[in-house]
């Protein structure tokens, strides 16, 4: 055998010790890309997948028909729910290194997806997340100590110590619950689309997805089904270069857009700067209104960069360069929303420096009330024999038996007071 | 009271529950305007119209994970999964998702998804129109999973099902939906007409999920088993004269230990047949029950009687089913233990 092999294997453009490139990003200047009428047609609108919605410009000025012209009490609250996000996760972040959490996630970088989604759609559209998207939580009204006492399985914990940190959930909310396993929840979010449709409510739903997750068969059920139905739901894409360690190529990025994954079905792409808040708005604003007078399923692309590592169980120096994500062309979304803020005469940085010291404060302040409800080290604890509960909407005989079982062996410290031991 | 099928029985419990409950819908292939491959959707589209009655495309996948959905929207999705053989693209949405929703969000969401797919041999399926994977459905905690053997259970248990907060994976054996089967193939088939199970009533009632029924009083043996094999156990105790106590899971999981362990207790001979493959089946599961629970009234050791640890093969399926030869035969060899 002196054949070499044909088979073309996905690189990315650099690895650690090589320059960052991101020449294979297609841009389009800001404002360039028109804004299609609501009901536009999706085979006369196929461009918008592959070119680049923008609002902000280079130097932070809104252009184009893109631009949602947000008041500037609207703009405040952005930078706010960003910064808390960012906050919030450096500290979470912070609180895993010292050992009192067993796992965390941030969203460095990505903090628009969630919050500009978040006040585009109605607080009864339901959300179906994907583990980086905790600013929807946090928009919605979920305490951050509830959050944190969730990642300290603590005596408050809404997951009863049942789930890994992140993973919230909150009906009340509208945001559904967080599973772990990839891509999943794309489909529950078109079912749920489609109850609503079929109860003739005009409530839409919204999810989110990596880039790396589209190659899951999830992925491609859900935007079949919600083609199929023309269910009212927001089909997002988060394409931020890298799923842990494999880049967007990995998951079939190198030739074509992950907005354009759709076309096929009929359903319109659209690829959004990211990073630029005041785009992600637009372009949910203008998906929400389009599902919500029945034109169905929009797939949103968002292009961002991963700022940190996938995980606190993750090292991205090991595979990407240290500093790619400062030459990102498409910046930093706070960064970029500030600038816009302080160039249009709405913001300073003192006013930002003395944001984000209260924001820290309060951050800090929550922890210190989630650690009160007990940590992984320091009691309180959670009574372990709930771990029965909620299997069934009640419990049946062979698990109560089970719970018996449990206290039992618990409390004899390993003593043995049953002729059987452990064993039932 | 009325006569019917396993599948007019299907149907009706569909019926009654639709009619009762706007929320109820129905998603699967060919459920729709054709009524479903096996006639058990038959009409219902007509009746409830085609945004209660949804065709869907072919990706059991899809429609199990929307089906989670609209349930966690409220409504009461029925799925159907055309065969058995066919619910493995669909799985980690069971497992990872519908079997785990209330769990791991302590009850602030949930998703009352019944699956309804049709399952066994003796149809002439070959190995993908034949499997019995209950199982594997039964290991994993947070469903529920039910196989009924006659139409007035089918209704009963179907009603409970869909009417229950919980998941639950709904077997059907297919080789029954016309008629009780013996297991043997060589005699002309039968039908439900002449059943006392055949006997359903119009309306609405229910069999509660997680009850065996004793379906056959005895003292010698008890026949532990479900779905088209407890009539086989039938024919197998009256071919052979022996006592026989038959017991019909009915439900899958959560076990009812309980009725089980009461008979064999009294007979002291415990067999356990389903069509299932034998190794890591789910008569292991309850042989292990047994010989806990029952072990100092045990007169010989539990045995069982399963399809071979094969696929099902196309041409040499009445080798490999579970039928009346083998079931005489494993009663004859276990009365023969003093």
């Amino acid at each position: 055998m002196n054949k070499k092999s044909r088979l073309h294997i996905p690189r990315p453009t650099a690895r650690p010790g090589e320059k960052p490139d991101f020449s294979y990003l297609d841009l389009s200047p800001a404002g360039s890309l028109e804004k299609p009428a609501i009901d536009a047609r999706t085979r006369d609108i196929e461009h918008l997948s592959s070119g680049l919605v923008r609002v902000l410009d280079d130097d932070h000025v809104a252009q184009g028909p893109w631009d949602p012209k947000l008041d500037v009490g609207k703009l405040h609250i952005a930078l706010r729910w960003m910064l808390l996000n960012r906050m919030f996760d450096q500290r979470m972040w912070q609180i895993q290194r010292q050992g009192r959490i067993s796992f965390y996630m941030e969203a460095l970088g990505e903090e628009a997806v969630s919050i500009a989604a978040a006040m585009a759609l109605r607080p009864a559209d339901m959300c179906f997340p994907s583990y980086r998207n905790q600013g929807l939580y946090m928009y919605r009204g979920l305490k951050l100590v509830d959050m944190m006492c969730q990642c300290l399985s603590n005596t408050r914990d809404m997951c009863k110590g049942r789930q890994l940190p992140i993973m919230y959930h909150s009906n009340k909310a509208n945001v559904f619950s967080i599973s772990g396993n990839l891509a999943t929840q794309y489909p529950h979010a078109v079912g749920w689309a489609m109850a609503s449709a079929i109860k003739g409510e005009d409530h839409i739903a919204a999810t989110w997805v990596g880039d790396g997750s589209t190659a899951e068969a999830d992925f491609h059920h859900a935007i079949t089904f919600a083609a199929v139905y023309q269910a009212p739901v927001i089909l997002n894409v988060v394409n931020n270069q890298w799923a842990i360690s494999s880049f967007q190529g990995t998951a079939g990025g190198e030739r074509r857009s992950f907005a354009a994954r759709g076309l096929g079905l009929g359903i319109p792409g659209v690829r959004v700067d990211g990073n630029d808040l005041l785009a992600v708005y637009s372009a949910t604003l203008w998906a929400a209104e389009r599902a919500r007078r029945g034109g169905g399923p929009t797939l949103i692309e968002l292009v961002t960069y991963r700022g940190g590592a996938h995980s606190t169980s993750d090292d991205p120096s090991k595979y990407r360069p240290k500093d790619e994500w400062q030459t990102f062309p498409l910046g930093d979304p706070i960064e970029r929303l500030k600038q816009h803020m302080i160039s249009s005469g709405h913001w300073s940085d003192e006013q930002h420096e003395q944001l984000e010291t209260e924001l820290k404060a309060e951050v800090l302040a929550a922890w210190k009330e989630a650690q009160q409800y007990g940590t992984m080290t320091e009691g309180p604890f959670l009574d372990p024999a709930t771990m029965f509960d909620d299997v069934y909407a009640e419990t049946p005989a062979h698990l109560e038996s089970q719970r018996r079982r449990m206290i039992e062996v618990e409390s004899s410290n390993g003593a043995g007071t049953s002729s059987e031991g452990g064993a039932s | 009271m009325a006569q019917m099928n396993m599948i007019e029985a299907i149907r009706s419990a569909l019926d009654v529950v639709m009619d009762a409950d706007p929320n109820v819908v129905i998603l699967g292939q060919d459920v729709g305007y054709f009524g479903g491959v096996f006639r058990c959707t038959d009409g219902l589209q007509r009746k409830y119209g085609e945004h209660r009655v949804i065709d869907a495309p072919i990706a059991e996948g899809g429609i199990i994970g929307a089906a989670i959905g609209m349930g966690v929207n409220g409504m009461r999705p029925v799925a159907e999964i055309q065969f058995a053989d066919y619910i493995y693209p669909g799985f980690d949405q069971i497992v990872s998702e519908l079997a785990r929703l209330r769990y791991r969000s302590c009850g602030d969401f949930f998703s009352p998804v019944t699956i309804r797919t049709p399952c066994g041999g003796g149809i002439r399926g070959g190995q993908t129109h034949s499997q019995s994977p209950e199982a594997i459905f039964a290991h994993v905690s947070g469903i529920k999973t039910v196989m009924p053997s006659n139409p007035y259970d089918a209704k009963g248990l179907l009603i409970s099902s869909i009417e229950s907060d919980d998941p639950i994976v709904f077997f059907e054996p297919k080789r029954i939906y016309n008629g009780p089967f013996d297991g043997d193939p060589e005699r002309p088939a039968v039908s439900w007409a002449s059943h006392p199970k055949g006997e359903v009533p119009e309306g609405h009632y229910t069999v509660p999920i997680g009850d065996a029924e004793v379906v056959r009083p005895g003292s010698e043996l008890t026949i532990i088993t479900y779905g088209t094999l407890v009539h086989v156990a039938v024919a197998g105790a009256e071919a052979t004269g022996v006592d026989a106590e038959i017991i019909d899971v009915r439900t899958i999981s959560p076990l009812d230990t309980e009725t089980l362990v009461e008979s064999v207790n009294k007979t002291g001979r415990c067999m356990i047949a389903h069509e299932a493959t034998r190794f890591g089946g789910f008569g292991a599961e309850i042989a292990a029950r047994v010989q806990k629970d029952c072990f100092y009234n045990l007169e010989a050791p539990v045995g069982r009687i399963a399809g071979w640890d094969t696929p099902y093969p196309h041409a040499f399926e009445w080798q490999y089913f579970p039928g009346k030869k083998r079931m005489v035969a494993g009663i004859r060899s276990m009365m023969e233990v003093e």
